[in-house]
């Protein structure tokens, strides 16, 4: 143990303690800026860059960032001397100097640390103005936006998207005061081997990362009588809106969500966890025709667009092991327009398509020309959780007094094993919930615990009808690559594998709301509890026990794996290598 | 040549060398044999020194001279104000400014006719006498080289001229008689301080090093000069780059590293190619490589390139962009001691702290002690440079004043000006005004007058130079070149240099140097690295000094110097002005006007005028007055 004094008080900490970590053990808060636990990805941002950390140590001649500073025995360690305070207050009027403070008109008002910053040390004007070292621009993509001019060079970005991600396309470009990050050369992010995840947009403290948003659009969709507009919504959004309007982590607002959708005038509410529940049909029978014929294993699963992205730029070589399965949102989409679309007569050139997603990457996907139908997307829009929150508010709605609504009938069934298409692990374990019911029958099992932790690569071995399958499952991109290597190596085995790109899975998604601690285990864990809350509280928990699948296959798509099946459920991958 | 393979192979060829160097170091006497050396240092170079040697020899072979006069290139000799240098041994004739059509000149004088070549000697501007012998310049009197010891003496690209000068006896004495832990007790005990900046003890560095976990250790040869103005270390390299050698290998056999970098910016090209061929020798000789001269020791040295980021010259930063990664700091500790290069324990020293590795070896700590204060042992080789009449490279013990610097060795200020200012370690560093001119320097001293040792670079300022626009200028060039990772650095800087610039053009506002002393020293406060730490240095011992020229800017709207244009008010003496109106046709901008005042010396021609709001201060008035009428 080391003994420090922090503000007079004594203490003992453990090695390798930083002052930042020390000092809240007893209840004193260093503001933070560029340092961060990204807890989920197991990383941590900690380039010392900000400088708004710094406390004064006896002995030292300079103040020292607390942030990464480890304690040492006899530290005496002041937190808010004037030297200090001034030094933190100067630091965040250099940042606010060259800071466009457009506050109400950004994307992160309210969530931003420096905003907080500037209030917390009530800095009114701009002791330092000079010249910004960047213009006020947004350098635009089809799913994310990059503004250099709010960003404060943290490095929170570069780390999530090189270290955890391992996607390596971010790095700082230029020198001193016009530094900036983006990938090099200045390429568009179209031009990268960007899967767009938008992890980057969730770590991001100020407004320098934000998302293309397509509320305009829907609202002017919305207005037209010639168009009919179906939205559907992911699994991983009903446990994560409700924290837009101030409601306890984790809580399933599924039916105030519809409610909701309803009233800002959406034709149809439909739930994209009933392309879930096809998804599972297609892929277990997908992986019992691999098994059997004992070729291209393991299956991956193909539901997350950042995932795909990243397979076919990384792992070129690899393209043809993921299920050839259309993500459940693209399938929704292409249903809405053929199935549905014959129920209930509309055109499918007037029906509209909107998918409410908890990411960033299902922007880029639902412009991928393969996912269309004679020249027809089969998803026209992609929100956000975060769109969809403030669309809510946009519509003056009160989200807490809305009443209970539910689903659309068609589509708007589904059972248990969609809804945990939300946290990493879910798709796969609802794939077994299938194969082993399809095999197994009676003795089916509904819940496989190893597949559930936060663990960033997870694996399991489960026995249906007296074989035993491997399972893996990864959740953040580095997590997929080292899997993926092994594979590739032989080093392992395994029949499946189910690889989501965000840490977590969707429910830490790069469309999530935002909050000040970034990729927090808390948060996470809470919105995941709510997933498997709400999958048990379902009566139905297999996919192929949903009666409105049963339904469509019957009426229109025929057998499963089947022609039609392929012309509307499944895609092709590509290689991308550069 | 056959690879060395042991001491005796060694001894014996050090011996059969013996002497090489006589007529060179003037051992000989009256000798029938001359050596030309010419500097092929940089500056030489850029004034035709190659020519210099290619027409010398060209006349040697016109002239059948073969056998008697032999020519070669050398170090610098670091009288660069003077360059080219051609010095004639064994007599010690000092030529300087020698241009191609001199050649001709003294081989028939010199050489053939033992006739010194007068009007090509050093002049000495106090008594006007020529001076003959290079010792006698004092310009080199007071100078006590030991980093630069083969400089201007030994052919830097043959190392058997190295090994005739004691060269890689100290390596020798090392691998033969002294453990690791013995060279490393020899330099703690030789008290040398890092001289590229930070002044660390070298000794510690090694030790901390050596006591790290890990197989594998790295040296590193910190090449990356970048003060504005100092060129210590290229000389090195350029005029001596097997010290280097030998020292890096002094230094791999103490830590217990087999494998040393030369982290050198790539815009030295010709210290570069010095390198290359003294390395290509070392192996071929068998001083770098496998089993060392018989011993199982192995150590090998690469190059790497720096691409003239002047942050690089930061450990770390250095670190980092040998990795192959971006040229930036991180925090310290992890010291590179303990997790350096590729996370392995590594010891960086610049290239003239390993020259006296060597000298310290070889002489013993007892001898470098002698040398010195007590807390900075040894000598410092500076860079004269700015408003000095000796400009060039010198090598002074620690505790010699500015004043001895200065006037005594630089010759004091050019066209006879008042000295204002000498700024010392780079833009990292301060200034330092005339009542510290009798400090003894070393590094404590220097920090104590706010100013630091840095690398060397010493800059004179005389009265003409305005100390807000020399802060200024040192600002800029820290925010040219800082990295651009933390807050205080990055935007700091600039925003002070925005204050000072604004100060320059007359825009000063009441507070302003209260605003520069407290942004000053939150930077050096909270900066990340030493290049942020160091880089108010400029501001605040400008302020500290020169405040009344501060005021005069902002309050008064005068820059004392003259030198802000933006202050500057272009007048036309009305006792001298004779309404020639040469100045208003040549003004550029209209800006002058004929009053209906009579000329004071001419009652027929009216008197000229100048419209300050018009002038944009570019001068053409004043050159082109016939009188000198107008002055700012």
């Amino acid at each position: 143990m080391i003994n420090i004094k922090i503000n007079g008080k004594d203490l003992s900490v453990s090695e390798n303690t930083t002052i930042l970590q020390a000092a809240r053990q007893l209840n004193i808060k260093i503001p933070t800026l560029c340092h961060m636990s990204l807890h989920v990805a197991n990383e941590r941002n900690c380039t010392s860059s900000c400088r708004i950390c710094v406390v004064e140590v006896e002995g030292r001649r300079n103040l020292v960032t607390a942030c990464s500073t480890l304690c040492q025995e006899g530290m005496n360690i002041k937190t808010h001397s004037l030297r200090v305070i001034n030094a933190r207050r100067t630091i965040l009027e250099l940042l606010l100097s060259d800071h466009p403070l457009e506050c109400v008109t950004c994307d992160k008002n309210g969530v931003c640390i420096l905003q907080n910053l500037a209030q917390k040390y009530g800095i009114y004007e701009n002791a330092y103005k000079g010249e910004m070292s960047k213009k006020n621009e947004q350098e635009s993509s089809i799913a994310i936006l990059r503004n250099n001019a709010k960003c404060i060079l943290c490095g929170a970005c570069e780390t999530v998207c090189n270290k955890v991600q391992t996607v390596k396309i971010l790095t700082h470009r230029g020198r001193g005061f016009t530094t900036t990050i983006g990938p090099a050369f200045e390429l568009g992010l179209e031009n990268t081997p960007c899967t767009f995840c938008g992890q980057c947009v969730s770590v991001c403290p100020t407004g320098a990362l934000t998302q293309t948003s397509m509320i305009g659009k829907v609202w002017k969709n919305l207005a037209d009588p010639n168009k009919h507009v179906v939205v559907q919504v992911a699994p991983a959004v009903r446990v994560a809106l409700g924290e837009l309007f101030d409601r306890p982590l984790g809580e399933v607002v599924t039916k105030k969500m519809v409610a909701a959708l309803r009233q800002i005038g959406f034709d149809k509410v439909f739930d994209t966890d009933f392309a879930a529940d096809v998804t599972i049909l297609e892929e277990a029978h997908e992986l019992l025709e691999r098994l059997n014929k004992k070729e291209k294993l393991p299956i991956l699963t193909s539901c997350c667009p950042g995932w795909i992205n990243f397979i076919e730029h990384q792992f070129p070589d690899l393209v043809d092991i993921p299920s050839s399965c259309k993500s459940p949102h693209e399938m929704f989409g292409s249903l809405v327009k053929s199935y549905y679309a014959e129920k209930v007569g509309w055109d499918p050139k007037d029906i509209v398509v909107v998918s409410i997603m908890p990411c960033l990457a299902k922007k880029y996907e639902a412009n991928r020309k393969e996912l269309a139908h004679d020249g027809l997307k089969d998803v026209d829009y992609v929100l956000t959780t975060r769109e969809l929150g403030k669309m809510i508010k946009e519509a003056g709605l009160n989200f807490n007094d809305l009443p209970d609504d539910e689903f659309d009938s068609p589509l708007g069934e589904s059972t248990g094993a969609g809804v945990i298409f939300g946290a990493s692990g879910g798709v796969i374990e609802a794939a077994l919930r299938q194969v082993k019911y399809d095999l197994d029958g009676e003795k089916t099992q509904l819940e496989f615990n190893e597949l559930r932790g936060l663990e960033g690569v997870k694996v399991c071995e489960v026995e249906v009808k007296n074989t035993k399958l491997r399972i893996a499952c990864a959740s953040g991109l580095g997590n997929a690559r080292k899997v993926l290597e092994a594979v590739k190596l032989g080093k392992e085995h395994f029949d499946a594998i189910e690889i989501m790109a965000c840490p977590g899975g969707c429910i830490s998604g790069g469309g999530q709301p935002i909050h000040k601690r970034k990729l927090s285990n808390t948060i996470i864990k809470a919105r995941r509890d709510g997933l498997y809350k709400e999958d048990r509280s379902k009566e139905l928990r297999i996919s192929s026990l949903n009666k409105d699948v049963q339904k469509l296959y019957k009426e229109y798509i025929g057998e499963i794996g089947g022609k039609r099946a392929h012309e509307l459920l499944h895609t092709v991958f590509f290689s991308k290598e550069d | 040549m056959k690879r060395l393979s042991s001491f005796e192979e060694f001894d014996l060829l050090a011996k059969n060398l013996d002497g090489l160097l006589d007529v060179k170091k003037g051992l000989v006497g009256e000798s029938d044999k001359y050596i030309i050396s010419i500097c092929s240092g940089t500056g030489c170079q850029a004034s035709d020194s190659e020519e210099i040697y290619q027409e010398f020899k060209r006349i040697i072979k016109e002239r059948e001279l073969e056998n008697k006069v032999e020519c070669m290139i050398s170090g610098c000799f670091g009288f660069c104000e003077k360059g080219p240098i051609v010095k004639i041994s064994p007599d010690h004739a000092f030529y300087t400014k020698v241009k191609v059509d001199d050649c001709e000149r003294i081989i028939v004088e010199h050489i053939i006719n033992h006739h010194t070549v007068e009007d090509l000697l050093y002049t000495n501007p106090t008594s006007n006498l020529r001076i003959r012998k290079q010792e006698d310049i004092p310009f080199y009197k007071k100078q006590h080289r030991i980093a630069l010891r083969n400089c201007g003496l030994i052919n830097p690209e043959d190392i058997k001229e190295y090994i005739a000068n004691s060269g890689f006896r100290s390596l020798v004495k090392v691998l033969q008689s002294m453990t690791p832990n013995d060279v490393i007790d020899e330099i703690v005990k030789s008290g040398l301080r890092g001289r590229g900046g930070g002044g660390f003890t070298t000794g510690k560095k090694w030790e901390l090093t050596r006591a790290s976990k890990g197989k594998k250790k790295y040296v590193i040869c910190n090449a990356d000069e970048g003060d504005p103005g100092a060129f210590m270390d290229r000389s090195i390299m350029e005029g001596d780059p097997f010290s280097v050698i030998e020292a890096m290998t002094i230094g791999g056999y103490s830590i217990g590293s087999d494998e040393g970098v030369i982290y050198i910016r790539a815009e030295y090209p010709l210290a570069v190619g010095r390198l290359k061929k003294a390395i290509d020798q070392a192996r071929e000789f068998g001083f770098l490589g496998k089993n060392i001269l018989g011993t199982d020791f192995n150590f090998d040295i690469n190059i790497k390139f720096g691409a003239g980021a002047f942050v690089c010259g930061e450990e770390t930063a250095l670190i980092h962009s040998v990795e192959g990664s971006r040229g930036e700091p991180t925090i310290k500790p992890p010291f590179p001691a303990v997790a350096g290069l590729f996370g392995k324990p590594t010891v960086v020293n610049n290239v003239e702290t390993w020259a006296n590795i060597p000298y310290i070896i070889d002489k013993g700590y007892e001898e470098f002690i002698k040398i010195g204060t007590e807390k900075s042992r040894g000598t410092k080789v500076f860079a004269l440079a700015g408003k000095i009449n000796n400009v060039g490279l010198v090598e002074v013990p620690m505790g010699t004043t500015l004043r001895e610097i200065i006037y005594d060795i630089g010759g004091g200020i050019k066209n006879d000006k008042k000295f204002k200012a000498a700024q010392t370690g780079g833009p990292s560093g301060g200034c330092i005004s005339e009542k510290d001119l009798d400090v003894p320097i070393d590094y404590d001293n220097l920090l104590a007058i706010g100013s630091m040792m840095g690398s060397g670079g010493l800059i004179v300022m005389d009265e003409s130079d305005c100390m807000v626009d020399i802060a200024k200028f040192y600002l800029g060039f820290t925010v040219e070149e800082s990295c651009g990772k933390c807050t205080p650095c990055r935007i700091g800087n600039k925003r002070l240099y925005e204050i000072l610039e604004r100060i320059c053009n007359g825009e000063g506002e009441e507070g302003d140097i209260e605003k520069l002393e407290n942004l000053s020293e939150v930077i050096k406060d909270t900066a990340l690295c030493g290049l942020g730490q160091s880089s108010p240095n400029p501001v605040l011992s400008t302020i500290k000094h020169f405040r009344d020229e501060y005021e005069a800017h902002i309050k008064d709207k005068l820059c004392p110097a003259k030198k802000c244009k933006a202050l500057a008010r272009y007048v036309i003496d009305d006792d001298i002005c004779v309404g020639c109106g040469n100045c208003a046709r040549k003004c550029p901008v209209d800006a002058i006007y004929k009053t209906d005042i009579k000329s004071k010396r001419n009652n027929k021609l009216f008197l000229y005028q100048i419209d300050d709001h018009k002038c944009i201060r570019c001068g053409t008035c004043e050159s082109n007055c016939p009188l000198k009428a107008i002055s700012l």
